[in-house]
């Protein structure tokens, strides 16, 4: 931030040219090192409605020829890609909401309820910090092999709302629930309301900023989960949307790349804009777990 | 931005019942607390032991045995696997791969969002703007983003036909091993340098001005002024990221099974990769177990640095 240098009212103006070069120096240089970053999403998008012989002329063009939309009717057809997005969608929701209550509980007791043995336990569920699900991925394989439920989608549930993946959302709960002032709680607990209650009615509306925190990561890792599917999933009407994408190929798995991209866009594009309109709880949501994880 | 990171006992908060002369009534309401606070841990809990300890302390049993899944067999091995894992010809070359590709990643990535935070560490309206695009692309999912990046990284593709269109013929990316790994560390920096600008964006809004100020008045030079009170002041943060990134691309699976499957040969086929091939294609899973073990104590190893670090670097602004 620049502060108004005081300078004599003849060399005033001059400052002025300068900083105003200096701000366009400026944004020019930030708009091509934007290249990169804006490209791929646009790419992605243009060529969905490419034809297939567009689609890898030379030279690239900017906007397509003749959009169509062929790409995403083929989508649907090709797979089972409306079931896919569903089973993204209600997998992340339930996950999500499953996170936000046990690590809100969790986060709670922790900050809040004097219990024997509470330090010893909370080193517990911390040591779900250190050790990534690709660490034990082969045993948990086998675990839910010899349960029956490999091809479902509880691994997935299962082990991302309670187990590994979760164990940051308890952490960021905690941090928060530990700085929140205990008065109003003493208040409510004269009232003769019980714990349960408290959290309920009085922690739990105060912890929306870090409840939406543990939302929004939750939801993108969730989202995101590739390793995980791929390992327990092999049934197309169960896979979740980003092992659907990569599954666009022809008959001799070469990739039908614009059908691939319009999968990739309907599941990029609505995120993003998501995140356009919230974007303050998104950056404060990631910078959070990034300053933990 | 203080992390608590000691496990702090929690506060006293029953002061109900401390007064008035009434004993029992107090205990039973403590106890009742007490059993309500297990309660709340208890799914968190169970999914730690289920999913967390339970299946390491299979991946250490695993280790000690071979395990065919197609020929049905389980039998113990000993140390087999951990002989196998120290005479295996392909595995240094994966670590070699592995450190190369956290180095590449952390060497681009955080010296990037340092300049993108610093850039952009001012006010007004256009700036939110370019804040918005360098963080976008982490809400874009993996696989898709990745996906984009092969699609233009391919030999016909829209990344050489720009080069075409000055002139320069590009190579074919994702055929060569140095160009391979070049193109995962590119897909990957871009996707992920919005978070750590947005980190170091933070760690500068907390460098009191007046420093600046005063540094000025002495004549100092923007670079002076980086090196001597930016840097120095926000090297908490500095140390976490890198850490953070490093680790982050420890897992990185999902960027390289889509753009590369470890290839060309063996020159993208990180650890965690590795581990994947042997237990799910392979179906070594004895020999996969070890293989996690060793991801394992890198990544303990790197965080319990981390975690040293911040008892160290963290800054208790009030």
């Amino acid at each position: 931030m620049r502060t108004k240098p005081t300078v004599p009212r003849l060399l005033f103006r001059q400052a002025g040219k300068k900083l105003r070069w200096s701000r366009i120096a400026l944004y020019a240089g930030l708009a091509i090192m934007a290249l990169p970053f804006v490209m791929p999403t646009w790419w992605m998008m243009i060529s969905s409605f490419k034809t297939v012989n567009e689609l890898l002329a030379f030279p690239p063009t900017i906007w397509p020829n003749t959009p169509t939309i062929e790409a995403y009717i083929q989508a649907f057809t090709f797979q089972p890609f409306a079931r896919q997005y569903f089973n993204s969608l209600y997998i992340a929701a339930i996950v999500t909401i499953t996170t936000m209550i046990t690590s809100s509980l969790a986060g709670y007791a922790f900050a809040r309820i004097r219990f024997r043995g509470q330090n010893v336990l909370f080193l517990i569920v911390l040591t779900g910090m250190l050790v990534p699900t690709e660490v034990t991925i082969i045993p948990l394989f086998q675990m839910f092999n010899s349960l029956g439920l490999i091809n479902t989608h509880w691994p997935l549930i299962l082990v991302t709302a309670i187990g590994a993946p979760s164990v940051l959302a308890t952490f960021i709960m905690r941090q928060f629930f530990i700085a929140l002032p205990v008065e109003l709680e003493e208040a409510a607990r004269l009232d003769g309301l019980g714990r349960t209650a408290i959290w309920w009615k009085i922690a739990m509306p105060l912890a929306k900023s870090a409840l939406a925190a543990v939302a929004i990561f939750t939801f993108l890792h969730v989202w995101n989960l590739y390793l995980e599917p791929t390992v327990y999933l092999s049934s197309p009407e169960l896979f979740t949307l980003p092992q659907a994408l990569t599954r666009f190929t022809d008959a001799y798995s070469g990739p039908m790349w614009n059908v691939q991209m319009a999968a990739a866009t309907m599941t990029a594009v609505p995120v993003l804009i998501v995140f356009v309109f919230a974007q303050r709880q998104f950056v404060e949501g990631l910078a959070q777990s990034g300053l933990k994880g | 931005m203080s992390l608590i990171d000691k496990v702090s006992p929690a506060r006293e908060t029953t002061r109900a019942g401390e007064r008035g002369p009434k004993r029992a009534p107090f205990l039973t309401s403590r106890r009742r607390d007490a059993l309500t606070g297990y309660a709340f841990i208890t799914p968190q809990l169970l999914g730690i032991v289920g999913f967390v300890l339970f299946p390491l302390a299979l991946v250490f049993y695993y280790s000690f045995n071979e395990w065919n899944v197609l020929a049905g067999t389980f039998k113990s091995v000993g140390g087999a696997n951990y002989e196998k894992l120290l005479a295996d010809p392909q595995l240094p070359s994966v670590l070699a791969a592995t450190t190369v590709f956290s180095i590449c990643l952390v060497g681009i990535n955080i010296p990037l969002a340092l300049l993108l935070a610093v850039l952009l560490n001012r006010q007004g309206k256009g700036i939110t703007v370019f804040r918005t695009i360098f963080f976008s692309p982490v809400v874009v999912s993996v696989v898709a983003w990745t996906l984009v990046w092969g699609f233009m990284l391919q030999d016909n593709g829209g990344i050489n036909g720009i080069l075409q269109t000055f002139g320069i013929t590009g190579p074919n990316w994702l055929r060569t091993g140095p160009t391979a790994m070049a193109a995962v560390v590119t897909t990957y920096v871009f996707k992920n340098v919005g978070l750590n600008m947005v980190l170091f964006l933070a760690a500068l809004q907390g460098v009191p001005s007046e420093l600046y100020e005063a540094a000025k008045v002495d004549g100092a030079t923007r670079w002076v002024l980086l090196r001597r009170i930016t840097l120095p002041l926000i090297s908490p943060t500095l140390l976490l990221t890198i850490i953070i990134t490093i680790v982050g691309s420890l897992q990185a699976f999902a960027q390289i099974a889509v753009l590369t499957q470890g290839g060309p040969g063996l020159s993208t086929t990180v650890l965690v990769y590795y581990v994947f091939q042997q237990a799910f294609e392979f179906h070594h899973f004895g020999y996969g177990s070890t293989l996690s073990l060793l991801l394992f104590v890198i990544v303990l190893v790197l965080t319990v640095v981390q975690w040293q670090m911040r008892k160290k670097w963290v800054f208790h602004e009030n």
